[in-house]
């Protein structure tokens, strides 16, 4: 059975000198061992053998509800459910799947989300009740504190969204049930998101799941009938069929509109962000960028945009989570692809429904460590944020300066293989410096992030000598990180170094499946 | 006294807190007479500074003199600069300490401001909102403003009085220049009594309508830099903002040798006259030109009031190549997204920059050769023509737009 985090957990130092269990929930580790130098060999894992003549004929998977489903999947003790993340904060269908599991009567289940979101804080009183017995997904919010504070019976493990492809190809974690939620689907399991009442654009997070989970559920408000045209899931992986009122709350799945910054220092990093990919000489034509969805990286897209135009430059492909504002650059010509692995606006939901330019991409494509390749480390520029940054431009985002888990990984750590890494961050918020000694949680090596964009200046890696040749006689305010430190540390003040607990509640997992860091129990 | 009314002037509070206050903090105090001091603490950033607020909020007290009090502070992320004015400001009107202060560290002053520096752009800072100090020179206007007068409520004027005396202290300003916007008389003058020891390089007075006023502050100003020993200017600015003032600018512009520019206060004005305030702006033509002639026959700058729309980019270019059209020098601006646009409708032309140039190199020329006329071409230069294109291509220097 798997260790309790209160019991006495083995630590080896890793290549990035941090301490990281040797064993996880019972299953041993490999420390980070530095960046591609990790080699895993064998063969992928794979789900049992089906056949057709165990499946309707008439193709009707369905059955009455979430319970039954669950029944004849042949739900036990300490089996993994899984989980997704495409219906954001608005998702129902993860804590009605774990909710009719305890009221089957299960035990000790692993809840095996893409990224669990506050809406789901109802999991942690099946935690309590015993049901789950530990999450291996990104926390934050209530469950994050839930961890940190100790209580979770198991260890955490926080992984990429390419870092959950692999760690099901490679068997680290093996699905034996998904559950998957389809905002339209029919009888078969042929599964879509970009139509219905609950459209949330790309089901991508749930492909490695019903691929290689033993068995499948669709979870739909929109059943069609067969075909349900297009699929991104496909009906020959899923057992069974379930038709619910509704899988989520529209207002929560998709905003109805992104909002650009409108803080002044934070549209500064933003402008300075484009002036350094102008500067650069990245911005040219045929080039590629990603950028997310928070305030900075909009007001980035919006100046690039302008600088585009003024430049007479155009991108051979963007990718996302897509807002408006990618859409924008599509429709005006400005790209010619958008590559989307999530959708975070009604206008992104509906760019890729009607617009074949405007591509589903997954986790796989884009981001699978156990790939031949991926199209991250194809892309010329990615602009990233993060909680912290130290000296050595390694970074956080997965804990507050304080120890508290506070975000996923998401494709943070994926994006990294990008030509060219930028976050893009204020060099301090409510007083507290972000740029440290020492990041609190190493959730991506130094050596894989190139440029520090703050209002207050541009730190980039000394490793990157082209970047720092390419800007050289520029505008732009180049320091080195230390120096902005230090300014910074000038006007807040020198903070004092939260003392963090001893006791490992989660791992940071590297996206080649070894431990990278370790997060420790806020006292 | 009664005994009611002791107890009362004995507690007081000051600052803010909530969920949506950043880089501010609450002080509530109490005296007591005994038992020491006595400190509660809830702060945002308590696992950082918990520790440095405490021995913080200690010192201040013990340099007001306070022995004995409770107090509970509510931090929100506020810097150290802050959180010693809202504790001054607290005890103060808990009238306990009277004419005590604390002072933060002082930061090296920035050199003294020129008479007729580049005052293309000047940021509005509302007095009691710390959160915009910091990274206002980031923006890079030409100077700040910090405000006692309309941003901050009748009820505030006594604790931003300390925060901006604080700020000027502890705030790096960049190469911006330092204004201060008091109060209008009299209530100004007890502004001045907390600022001007702080060396800012510009007062506003607003609602200047005669001469006398600006000589009082001058006056004021004048008595303070000589108590506190300080040489470097103070400059003012008096802003006009009825009909009578308009009726008073050459007097007013010309009160005072330390008057380094005039501005106009369109808001009030238009009130004083009953009509409408548009953005075309017609309504005020004649008090602006006005404005114009009056600091020009003064010999200083005139400035234009602030373009109200912060959304409006398109209204504020016009209006501010207008202005500079009509002579004035700058404006106000109370977005920093405001900043670029006013310094490029305020930025001479690639051609007007050309033309000077050549009449200046005509100049140089002619001075070369020790000829009293300068000629361009087959055209001779009149002296005031050369004297503009010399103004012009300095300023055009100052602004970074040549070399």
């Amino acid at each position: 059975m798997s260790a309790k985090v209160n019991e006495r957990v083995e630590l080896a130092h890793n290549a990035a000198g941090r301490a990281v269990p040797t064993m996880v929930n019972g299953k041993p580790q490999i420390p980070f061992l530095g960046a591609g130098k990790y080699q895993p060999r064998g063969r992928k894992a794979a789900p049992a053998i089906t056949s057709n003549r165990d499946y309707p004929n008439n193709g009707d998977k369905r059955v009455a509800d979430i319970e039954t489903a669950l029944r004849k999947c042949g739900l036990r003790d300490g089996m993994v459910i899984s989980s997704h993340h495409h219906l954001r904060d608005g998702d129902k269908v993860a804590l009605m799947a774990l909710e009719a599991a305890a009221k089957i009567g299960v035990k000790d289940l692993m809840w095996f989300p893409s990224a669990s979101f506050p809406s789901q804080k109802g999991a942690i009183s099946l935690m309590e009740k015993g049901v789950i017995h530990h999450i291996e997904g990104s926390m934050n919010g209530p469950l994050g504190d839930y961890c940190t504070q100790g209580k979770m019976r198991g260890m955490g493990v926080l992984r990429s969204h390419g870092g959950r492809y692999q760690a099901i190809q490679d068997g680290d974690v093996h699905v034996d049930i998904a559950v998957i939620a389809a905002p339209t689907a029919d009888f078969f399991g042929n599964a879509d998101g970009s139509h219905g009442k609950s459209a949330c654009g790309s089901l991508g997070f749930a492909l490695a799941d019903s691929t290689y989970a033993d068995r499948v559920i669709v979870v739909t408000d929109n059943l069609v009938t067969f075909p349900c045209v297009p699929w991104q899931i496909q009906g020959n992986n899923v057992d069974f069929v379930v038709e619910v009122e509704s899988i989520g709350d529209p207002a929560k799945i998709v905003s109805g509109s992104t909002q650009i910054t409108r803080s002044p220092d934070r549209l500064r990093i933003a402008e300075m962000v484009a002036q350094f990919l102008r500067a650069a000489g990245i911005m040219k034509n045929g080039f590629s960028f990603q950028a997310g969805a928070g305030g900075i990286a909009l007001a980035f897209v919006e100046y690039l945009k302008q600088m585009m135009k003024q430049d007479g430059v155009k991108a051979r492909f963007v990718r996302g989570g897509s807002t408006k504002f990618l859409v924008e650059l599509l429709n005006e010509g400005l790209t010619d692809y958008i590559l989307d692995g999530q959708t975070f606006d009604l206008d992104g939901v509906k760019s890729m429904a009607n617009d074949p330019r405007h591509v589903a991409s997954s986790p796989f494509t884009s981001y699978n460590y156990h790939g031949k390749g991926n199209f991250a480390s194809l892309v010329d520029v990615v602009i990233l944020g993060a909680t912290e940054v130290d000296v050595n431009f390694n970074a956080n985002v997965v804990t507050h300066s304080d120890g508290r888990l506070l975000h996923g990984i998401g494709g943070w750590q994926n994006c990294l293989f990008a030509g060219c890494t930028i976050l893009a961050l204020p060099s301090f918020r409510d007083r507290i410096p972000v740029i440290v000694d020492q990041v609190t949680t190493m959730t991506g090596p130094g050596e894989m992030i190139d440029v520090v964009v703050t209002e207050r200046g541009i730190a980039i890696n000394p490793l990157r000598t082209d970047l720092l040749d390419a800007v050289k006689g520029s505008k732009l305010p180049v320091r080195p990180i230390q120096d902005i430190k230090t300014e910074v540390e000038k006007i807040c003040g020198k903070p004092a170094r939260s003392k963090l607990g001893d006791r490992p509640c989660a791992v940071v997992k590297w996206v080649d499946g070894t431990v990278l860091d370790t997060v420790w129990q806020v006292s | 006294m009664s005994k009611a009314d002791s107890t009362r002037s004995r507690s007081a509070e000051a600052g803010h807190w909530g969920k949506t206050v950043r880089s501010d903090v609450h002080v509530a105090f109490e005296a007591r007479d005994s038992g020491g001091v006595e400190i509660s603490l809830e702060s945002r950033v308590a696992p950082y500074y918990g520790t440095a607020i405490m021995d913080q909020t200690r010192e201040v007290l013990a340099e007001l003199g306070v022995k004995h009090a409770r107090v509970a502070i509510h931090d929100e992320g506020a810097l150290a600069f802050v959180i010693a004015a809202r504790i001054e400001a607290a005890v103060r009107r808990a009238a306990i300490a009277l004419g005590q202060r604390s002072l933060p560290e002082q930061r090296p002053p920035p050199p003294p401001s020129q008479k007729d520096r580049l005052r293309r752009s000047r940021l509005y800072l509302p007095g009691s909102e710390p959160k915009y100090y910091i990274n206002a020179s980031l923006h890079a206007p030409d100077a700040v403003i910090l405000d006692l007068e309309d941003s901050v409520h009748r009820d505030e004027k006594d604790a931003a009085r300390i925060l901006v005396r604080n700020t000027l202290r502890a705030v790096d300003f960049g190469s911006c220049e330092r204004m201060v916007r008091i109060n209008q008389l009299p209530l100004g003058l007890e502004d001045l009594a907390e600022v001007v020891g702080e060396s800012p390089d510009l007062i506003l007075i607003p609602k200047v309508e005669r001469a006398e006023q600006v000589a009082e502050v001058d006056r004021m100003i004048g008595e303070i830099k000589a108590r506190n020993g300080i040489v470097r200017p103070i400059w003012i600015m008096p802003i006009l903002e009825s009909a009578l003032g308009i009726e008073n600018a050459f007097a007013v512009a010309s009160a005072s040798e330390n008057v380094a520019a005039l501005t106009i206060g369109l808001e009030d004005y238009t009130t004083d006259l009953g009509v409408v305030k548009t953005t075309e702006g017609r309504e005020s033509q004649y008090a602006r030109s006005r404005v114009v002639n009056a600091a020009r026959a003064a010999g200083v700058q005139a400035i234009d009031s602030v373009f109200g729309d912060v959304a409006d980019m398109d209204g504020l270019r016009q209006w501010g190549e207008a202005s500079r059209a009509a002579g004035f020098e700058g404006m106000g601006c109370i977005h920093p997204g405001q900043i670029r646009v006013i310094h490029e409708a305020f930025r001479p032309t690639a051609t007007e920059i050309e033309k000077a140039q050549k009449i200046v190199a005509a100049f140089d020329e002619a001075q070369s050769k020790g000829l009293a006329v300068v000629s361009l071409g087959s055209k001779m230069i009149d002296p005031p023509v050369v004297q503009r294109a010399l103004n012009l291509v300095e300023r055009a220097r100052a602004m970074g737009v040549t070399s």
